[in-house]
């Protein structure tokens, strides 16, 4: 009995395995067809002369806005995760009356749809000279990404000893003191969940990018994808090039850094 | 108890830039919004102008009269119902098998989670070629293609751009509901897995000694503790598929007769293509009351919990 059950569970999972799979299937084996090859009878084919043409094409288009993103997402993410841990310092180790309401008054910030501030937030940012620009999409990023580095930290804080920092207190370590001994030191764990969960969302974002930025050369790479498709011909080649252009840099952290990235995803839904 | 008592001010001031931040761009901004939908800005020049004219409720009534909106709502029902069931069913199952610990199962549980890595994006831009329909019936393209080489012409239809429905349930919403699942379910499957993995395994010992087998350990003593879980994940989900926006932008648009067009999209379109402020504020707040309505008594209740 318990063979034919191992023999059943084998057989969903490769099913299962199957359905998750076929997206990439499609992406890698259509990125490297030459164009002759790309009619749609040929969809579910293996390239018969594997070419670099569509992702060669696919890098000369989206070579700009693949910039772009990473000068978004990387001061993004490293501002945001440092207000997240000094934030999540405060609200772990700071007694304060009050403390719960605002961080749950915070937190709500995270589920809302952004639709509901869109409109006042371009006008603000042009009424700041930073519409259209990267560093205006960095302080969006960085704000509405307040909520969940907050929560993250502060539940990691949580965790550290209270005497670790009545014992720095006491030997006279201030408020900053005790922050940059005691609980910098603890908290790369913490530092790495916060950063590729930053990472990996701002990469991925597209309604901010999509309405903040209006010019083609400012996009970040997920809206130059979906112009891509906006072309009158698509060319299937390079489009699922610039999907796995775009793809990459994330799939490449979670690759290397799976781990840690499920539990970034477990923060998220917000169980202590 | 926190063990910060004198540094109190210190605190608050470090804390400060973000609740302001917060206060200004989350609830400032909200309300903004709110003042916009009951205005009568609905062209650029009315903009410009900037003159605030109250119009009371007129551009909800509208909206609510109007067929596209209307259809929308229904849309991100039945999109949210057959979504949450999929990604919580699938999601489970494949925490079940990944939890029986077989050889190879962390290599399966890295598959089924790779999706959520991906930005909705990159998910909508290949599964709309999947599913796209190819001229039916001489040329079928992705899904219809394999069907037809295996023989099965039958099986082919219009898939994302299918007109039919049954009462108010567009069809086309059908491959996105799958590119959803199959986005989100890995995520389920993390949410259970945890759970699974909190269970102490003294109480499946029981459970064996007193003879259950591992169906009925799963479904009797496992199942019953994961209650929780399934409510997070229901929570979690369906605040997203209310919201939900760049999958059906990137892989479907509003579709034909707007069957599968979502408040997001509507909300866009009006905003930023017809300068019609007003009334894409009146979509953004219904939404935002939507995902309140689920989010709300969650935080309270995880608030209260804590304290």
């Amino acid at each position: 009995m318990k063979k034919g059950s191992t023999i059943v569970s084998y057989i969903l999972l490769f099913i299962f395995a199957m359905f998750f799979l076929t997206p990439i299937y499609v992406l890698v084996a259509t990125s490297f067809k030459p164009l002759k090859e790309i009619g749609i009878s040929d969809m579910w084919k293996l390239p018969k002369q594997p070419s670099l043409e569509g992702l060669v094409k696919a890098f000369k288009k989206l070579g700009p806005n693949l910039k772009n993103s990473f000068y978004l997402t990387i001061p993004a993410t490293i501002i945001s995760s440092f207000l997240g841990s000094i934030n999540g310092y405060v609200f772990s180790k700071v007694r304060f009356k009050g403390a719960n309401l605002i961080f749950t008054i915070i937190l709500f910030g995270m589920f809302i749809p952004y639709q509901s501030v869109l409109f006042p937030l371009i006008r603000f940012l042009q009424k700041i000279n930073l519409y259209g620009t990267i560093p205006g999409l960095i302080l969006v990023h960085v704000v509405y990404g307040i909520p969940i580095t907050s929560l993250i930290f502060r539940n990691y804080y949580s965790e550290v000893p209270d005497e670790l920092v009545e014992a720095s207190q006491i030997d006279g370590a201030g408020f900053f003191g005790t922050y940059a001994r005691i609980l910098l030191p603890l908290s790369i764990p913490a530092f790495v969940v916060v950063v590729i969960w930053q990472f990996t969302n701002i990469w991925n974002e597209f309604l901010f990018a999509v309405t903040v930025t209006s010019n083609p050369a400012k996009q970040p790479i997920t809206v130059a994808l979906v112009n891509l498709a906006g072309s009158q011909v698509i060319e299937w080649n390079v489009q699922m090039a610039g999907a796995i252009i775009t793809a990459l840099p994330t799939l490449t952290v979670y690759v290397l850094l799976g781990r840690y990235f499920i539990r970034g995803l477990l923060a998220g839904s917000i169980k202590g | 108890m926190r063990a910060l008592k004198h540094n109190v001010s210190i605190g608050i001031l470090v804390l400060a830039p973000s609740i302001i931040a917060i206060a200004i761009f989350v609830y400032g901004f909200i309300a903004w919004t709110v003042r916009v939908s009951f205005s009568n800005w609905n062209s650029f020049t009315a903009l410009l102008r900037g003159v605030y004219k109250f119009v009371g409720f007129r551009n909800y009534i509208r909206l609510f009269r109007d067929f596209r909106f209307q259809t929308d709502l229904w849309n991100t029902l039945f999109f949210t119902l057959f979504f949450l069931a999929g990604a919580i069913l699938l999601g489970l199952l494949l925490a079940a098998l990944i939890d029986r610990g077989l050889k190879g199962s962390r290599i399966f549980q890295n598959i089924f989670l790779f999706p959520m890595a991906l930005s909705f994006v990159v998910t909508g831009t290949v599964w709309s070629w999947i599913f796209a329909p190819g001229t039916l019936p001489m040329d079928p393209q992705g899904v219809n293609l394999l069907l037809h080489k295996l023989g099965l012409d039958k099986l082919m239809w219009g898939w994302y751009t299918s007109t039919q429905h049954f009462g108010r349930f567009n069809v086309a919403l059908l491959p996105v509901i799958i590119a959803a699942v199959w986005q989100l379910s890995g995520y389920t499957m993390a949410m259970y897995l945890a759970g699974l993995r909190g269970i102490p395994s003294s109480l499946i010992e029981a459970a064996k000694v007193d003879g259950a087998t591992d169906f009925q350990i799963f479904w009797k003593v496992k199942m019953p503790l994961l209650k929780p879980i399934t409510l997070s994940a229901m929570i979690i989900l369906g605040h997203i598929s209310l919201k939900i926006f760049d999958l059906v932008f990137s892989m479907t648009g509003s579709g034909p007769n707007f069957v599968t067009d979502v408040p997001a999209i509507y909300m866009f379109e009006l905003t930023f293509r017809s300068n019609r402020y007003a009334m894409g504020s009146a979509i953004a707040i219904v939404m935002l009351v939507m995902v309140a309505v689920v989010i709300v008594p969650y935080l309270i209740g995880s608030l209260r919990k804590e304290s």
